[in-house]
């Protein structure tokens, strides 16, 4: 049997490395810093208690399964609090800043981190952890339906669906 | 016109280019660091047992000694379970008391940041005079006091924010007079720490994160 001050070492090893894509998701998903701590930090206290049923191939999206399965559970919270999910006026507000460019020009040329940040923000939730997974993260098919639990299938038409709503949404600020 | 697989590059390309990838902040690592201690620490306390019994059994056979042992065991047991139940049922009690000032919208009688308004205020309601302190300068904003009513005896609930978490602390006189460290519980998603300091019990409450918990505890007991 292998001692818990190993399992724990190893565990560090092995988990600590993926803290900041473990962050990224739930600060996403979460869409607030201490939210997206509690909810790591109880992932990472969950994921060491399942450490047992890790069975040794990659460990980023056995990790990043559970924190996002944290996340949901918060987001499952909130919206029962709230009675609805939070959506995001600001970005359309926002957009509107920018009217009276010429719509001839390049989306990429003109985009800015902020309205790219607001545009995924507004996201879907679901869409969003897709994407987030996909971009930023750069995982592969195979993992982020590992991740969410759906089939490879659902994953590419939820990334198709991702990034058709970013281009509605940035073509706005654009015209 | 560009084809689909090129518009979905260069919109990649310009996700990856702008849109932020939050880092982990420092206090998380630690955080995450001290609770798996705090589990390896529980893990040695569990593992020390059975390899103790394990050496005794080889060494020392005799089946009166193990008996005897046995017997003695039980005894011990008994004693430690006894405890955690008492332990149990302050805990609960206490988990209880939190979450009813939260439901019942009650969770101030007087509410101020101020200490010299919330301080006074316990007096004469109350046989003793909780200590009351704000603590806004630290993140952990004096949010008001209350009466509540634990262990059979009229106690001081004092309330602090942090963040969107609420902390409620209970505070009565404790009889034995003793000074004990702080224990720390977690119960129904619960954390609560216990301690006593002059001569007084404290029970803190929260939803927040054992870390902050800690740290807030840590003023409370010193008090700048």
């Amino acid at each position: 049997m292998i001692s818990e001050t190993a399992k724990k070492r190893r565990f560090e090893s092995l988990a600590l490395p993926h803290l900041n894509a473990a962050y990224n998701l739930a600060r996403w998903l979460l869409r607030d810093e201490y939210t997206a701590q509690d909810a790591v930090q109880e992932a990472y206290f969950r994921a060491f208690k399942f450490f047992d049923s890790f069975k040794g191939n990659e460990i980023r999206p056995w990790l990043l399964g559970i924190v996002r399965n944290e996340c949901w559970s918060h987001l499952r919270h909130d919206s029962y609090k709230q009675g609805h999910m939070e959506f995001d006026d600001e970005l359309h507000s926002e957009t509107h800043e920018h009217a009276g460019r010429n719509p001839e020009a390049a989306l990429l040329a003109k985009a800015h981190s902020q309205e790219i940040n607001n545009a995924i923000a507004a996201l879907p939730s679901a869409y969003k952890e897709t994407l987030i997974l996909r971009e930023l993260e750069e995982l592969s098919y195979e993992e982020i339906a590992h991740i969410s639990g759906i089939p490879i299938g659902t994953v590419m038409s939820r990334l198709a669906r991702a990034r058709s709503l970013l281009r509605v949404a940035l073509s706005r600020g654009e015209k | 016109m560009k084809s689909m697989d090129q518009e979905d590059q260069e919109l990649s390309t310009l996700i990856k280019s702008q849109a932020t990838r939050y880092a982990a902040p420092l206090e998380l690592s630690k955080g995450i660091k001290q609770t798996l201690s705090t589990f390896d620490a529980q893990a040695k306390m569990t593992e020390a047992l059975p390899f103790f019994h394990w050496k005794n059994w080889q060494r020392w056979m005799p089946i009166s000694i193990a008996f005897a042992s046995g017997i003695g065991a039980s005894l011990c047991l008994h004693a430690v379970l006894l405890e955690q139940h008492q332990q149990e049922s302050f805990v609960q009690e206490v988990v209880s008391g939190h979450i009813r000032s939260l439901q019942a919208e009650h969770l101030t009688d007087v509410a101020s940041s101020n200490q010299h308004t919330v301080k006074p205020w316990f007096t004469g309601k109350l046989d003793f005079s909780p200590p009351v302190h704000d603590f806004s300068d630290k993140g952990y904003p004096l949010v008001g006091g209350r009466l509540d009513y634990m262990q059979g005896r009229s106690v001081a609930g004092l309330i602090y924010h942090r963040h969107q978490h609420t902390i409620n602390v209970f505070i009565w006189p404790d009889t034995q007079n003793s000074n004990n460290a702080a224990k720390t519980f977690s119960k129904n998603g619960f954390n609560i720490v216990e301690w006593a300091d002059h001569g007084m019990q404290y029970w803190a409450v929260s939803d927040l994160n054992t870390e902050e918990l800690k740290q807030f505890i840590g003023l409370l007991q010193h008090p700048a």
